[in-house]
């Protein structure tokens, strides 16, 4: 049946060539792969991410996406400033306790499947900001990270670096686990509250029962 | 193994070391100049007094405005420059300073007051704004940080925090969820090594802290309050009369928009709140703080060292220029001079990314104009030519970390060198040359431009404008020649000055004053031949620096305007009060005046024209 086999770029997927059952003039064109694969293929390669910048990280964003780095290689280059209309959001910059529940209501606005990347040290973790008294100790205290980013800021290099290893895992995921295809799978994060300092409202509870006095 | 020697308890050591200190600690008190002698003439030396290392003390807090009013009007000093607070938590007062200049360049005045710690922010002291409305911004944040009320003050609300934030953090006795120690070194990390995570040290195993009884259920705070309150109360304009819709029975009405903190038009996360008729912005109001990383009270726990790469990370389009502000005036304090081949690499280095600078603002003014990314993408492509040669230089793209107390870290070869003059004679000229013909004469350009945004001469020096802003609006002043610092003397250049005030000419004024850039650099890659090849440190590299006590601010011209660091060392290995005067910061205070009347589309590029990097309007 199959006497060829080609990859389609990201998949491996087979030629048909000489099948009684194809018609002559689709011979060369008809390709079997798996659903998994040619979704997969063409997710990864047509991100969106959404224009959004928060500190030093965004200026090395925009680098990376202008002409010397050129992102759009890579099928990444539209940035949409809604986040209606993105799939990736990239936190470039320090996260702080003012700026966290716009952050977490953007991310709730995106819609499924979307991706967050951690870019720079202070999204990391913090960064050399980490003790300050308005910093947030990493976006991922909140959001789910699928890929960090090390470096203050990351170069172009380290960004598309991980803009690759993004496209790796969602190579690997498949239409039968992703969580956005289960029952409950809208994981939407209540936003956190501003009070006397920035309040996690999914600990509330604990909160208040320990600084009760 | 286990450590041989017993580990020394964290609080004996530090008190051991505050005892070092506060023996060191010698007070000199201020040299009168002829201005301050006229200002104690005419006040008496019971109200003004010489002030300990700089300025003059009012003696009377409630006196303040009388005593400014003076200095406004009898002594001329027109705009003030910088408006902070120190805490001094021993002696049990906050003291305000403030640095009043003329705007014909010289030394800044600096005069203080004091008020108690305890009714700071009951009592307060009078607001300036009246008399200089460029200090509405830097009040607010005195009022956020240290809890100094303002009486007088038109909207004394927190600006870089949010209403109903528990305590004033800049106080030396307000301690951050992640506190160790006052200072750094921290004795847990060296030489002990006994460290735990701040994360295990704090209850909520997070960045937080919550006043007791707190439950967040029933807490009914809004962090916005206020904000509106003003933009809601006026009546809405238009009478019956001049209403021409009432005719029709069409009823107009005024709408609050928010543009921000998340929209790509506000260069970050910027949050304007705009009061619209029709398209027409009536009334502005800014929301900061969305990026305020707490840089102060960081560098209070910081070496002097420390500080160095912190300094990048203000204004992180211009990383040198901060750099040098900073290691200047530490020099000043420790009354050190950079060799000369150090001061020339620093001109360089600050010339290389006042052009790269402007290549950016320029590309995104014409962003905010609407032509998208096309133009940006020209000028980014050449400020990499500088982003290369900073990488290979300092080791990092943006983040140079090149400056050092008495020099610069790594010298500069002569292949290097080639390079930098082939950009300052050939790819920049050109480049700037395209820049012109592209846009300078563009139909579109000037349309949208030309006559959008005015501020005249006077209210940008009331606003203490800065930087190319000013100077399109007719006022000659640039510190490289009003108040000259490092080499800036040596040169031959101009000082661009447009009249129209306009976005326009700030436009204009970014492309003259690439080329004098061009100029600068030029001079100084001749003369750079004459100093001595790796001598680029002043005294022994050294890692631990004890600053003489005293008092200074050190300011430069960036590439955005007056940046200037107010220190205040007690003679130890951290700064007690560091304070950076951010010239994006105070520009913005003067955006309400030059948007009312405009169309919000307008507001995007008369914004884009101030050229504001929010790492430093928040720190």
């Amino acid at each position: 049946m199959a006497d060829a086999e080609t990859n389609l770029p990201g998949t491996s997927a087979v030629e048909i060539k000489n099948d009684p059952r194809v018609p002559a003039e689709l011979n060369n064109n008809v390709f079997i792969t798996t659903l998994d694969k040619i979704y997969n293929w063409g997710r990864k390669r047509s991100m969106w991410p959404m224009l959004f910048g928060l500190a030093c990280c965004a200026i090395e964003m925009i680098c990376t996406a202008a002409a010397r780095y050129d992102l759009a290689r890579f099928g990444w280059e539209l940035m949409r400033p809604s986040p209606r209309q993105a799939d990736l959001m990239i936190v470039s910059g320090t996260v702080t306790k003012k700026m966290v529940p716009q952050i977490v209501r953007l991310y709730n606005q995106m819609p499924q499947p979307r991706y967050v990347i951690a870019m720079g040290a202070c999204a990391t973790g913090g960064g050399p900001f980490k003790e300050g008294y308005n910093v947030v100790s990493g976006i991922d205290k909140f959001l789910p990270v699928d890929v960090y980013i090390p470096g203050c800021p990351p170069r172009p290099e380290a960004l598309m670096h991980g803009f690759v290893k993004l496209q790796e895992k969602i190579e690997k995921q498949s239409l039968r686990t992703v969580s956005w295809y289960q029952p409950g799978g809208d994981d939407v994060v209540p936003v956190p509250m501003l009070g006397p300092d920035m309040v996690d409202l999914r600990r509330s509870a604990e909160i208040a029962e320990k600084t009760r006095a | 193994m286990a450590e041989a020697t017993t580990p020394v308890p964290p609080a004996a050591k530090t008190a051991a070391r505050a005892e070092k200190a506060e023996k060191k600690l010698v007070i000199t008190l201020a040299t009168m100049t002829p201005e301050m002698m006229s200002l104690q003439e005419h006040f008496g030396a019971d109200l003004i007094q010489p002030a300990p290392n700089e300025g003059v003390l009012i003696a009377d807090s409630a006196r303040l405005a009388d005593v400014a009013l003076f200095l406004h009007d009898e002594l001329h000093l027109e705009s003030i420059a910088n408006a902070t607070a120190t805490d001094y938590v021993k002696e049990g007062y906050i003291e305000l300073v403030y640095h009043a200049q003329h705007i014909t360049g010289g030394l800044p005045l600096c005069f203080k007051t004091r008020v108690p710690r305890g009714d700071a922010d009951t009592v307060g002291l009078p607001s300036l704004t009246p008399l200089y409305p460029g200090v509405e911004f830097q009040e607010r944040e005195i009022y956020d940080l240290y809890g100094v009320r303002f009486n007088g003050h038109p909207d004394l609300r927190r600006i870089l925090l949010w209403e109903g934030f528990n305590g004033y953090p800049m106080r030396k006795d307000w301690h951050e969820a992640y506190y160790e120690q006052d200072t750094k070194p921290y004795d847990s990390r060296w030489p002990g090594g006994t460290h735990r995570l701040a994360e295990e040290r704090v209850p909520w195993a997070d960045n937080v802290n919550y006043p007791p009884n707190f439950n967040p259920d029933e807490y009914k705070g809004i962090p916005d309050a206020g904000l509106y309150d003003t933009m809601r109360a006026e009546a809405p304009t238009g009478g019956p009369t001049d209403t021409p819709f009432l005719a029709t029975g069409i009823q107009t009405d005024e709408l609050i928009v928010n543009m921000g903190p998340q929209h790509p038009s506000t260069h970050g996360v910027l949050r304007m709140v705009v009061k619209l008729d029709g398209e027409t912005i009536t009334d502005l109001k800014l929301v900061l703080g969305y990026l305020h990383r707490n840089h102060e009270k960081i560098a209070e726990r910081n070496t002097w060292l420390h500080n160095i790469p912190f300094t990048d990370r203000l204004d992180y389009i211009t990383g040198m220029p901060n750099e040098m502000g900073y290691v200047q005036g530490v020099e000043k304090l420790m009354k050190i001079k950079p060799t000369e081949r150090a001061d020339y690499l620093r001109v360089i280095m600050c010339e290389l990314t006042r052009v790269a600078s402007h290549f950016w603002s320029i590309g995104f003014l014409l962003n905010d104009l609407g032509a998208f990314y096309t133009p940006a993408l020209y000028f980014i492509t050449e400020r990499e030519f500088v982003m290369d040669l900073f990488d290979e230089i300092t080791g990092s793209r943006m983040m140079n970390n090149y400056m050092r107390f008495g020099g610069v870290a790594r010298d500069v070869t002569p292949a290097q060198f080639e390079r930098i003059r082939y950009l300052v004679t050939d790819r920049f000229p050109k480049a700037i040359d395209e820049m012109e013909r592209l846009l300078s004469d563009n139909e579109i350009v000037r349309a949208r431009t030309i006559g959008v945004g005015y501020l005249s001469a006077d209210r940008c020096v009331a606003y203490s404008v800065t930087g190319p802003v000013l100077r399109a609006s007719g006022v000659p002043y640039d510190l490289r020649r009003s108040d000259p610092y490092s080499l800036y003397d040596r040169f031959d250049f101009d000082v661009p000055v447009l009249y129209g005030g306009d976005v326009y000419d700030r436009y204009r004024v970014r492309v003259l004053e690439m080329r004098q850039s061009l100029r600068i650099l030029e001079q100084a890659l001749a003369q750079i031949e004459q100093t001595k090849v790796g001598d680029i440190q002043a005294g022994k590299k050294a890692y631990v620096h004890r600053v003489p006590a005293g008092e200074v601010y050190s300011r430069v011209e960036t590439p955005k305007g007056e940046l200037g660091f107010y220190m205040v060392s007690d003679g130890g290995q951290n700064a007690y009060r560091y304070h950076v005067r951010s010239a994006s910061f105070i520009n913005l205070t003067a955006l309400k005046e030059m948007t009312v009347g405009m169309k919000v589309a307008d507001a995007v590029v008369i914004l884009g024209s101030l050229d504001i990097v929010l790492g430093e309007v928040d720190r």
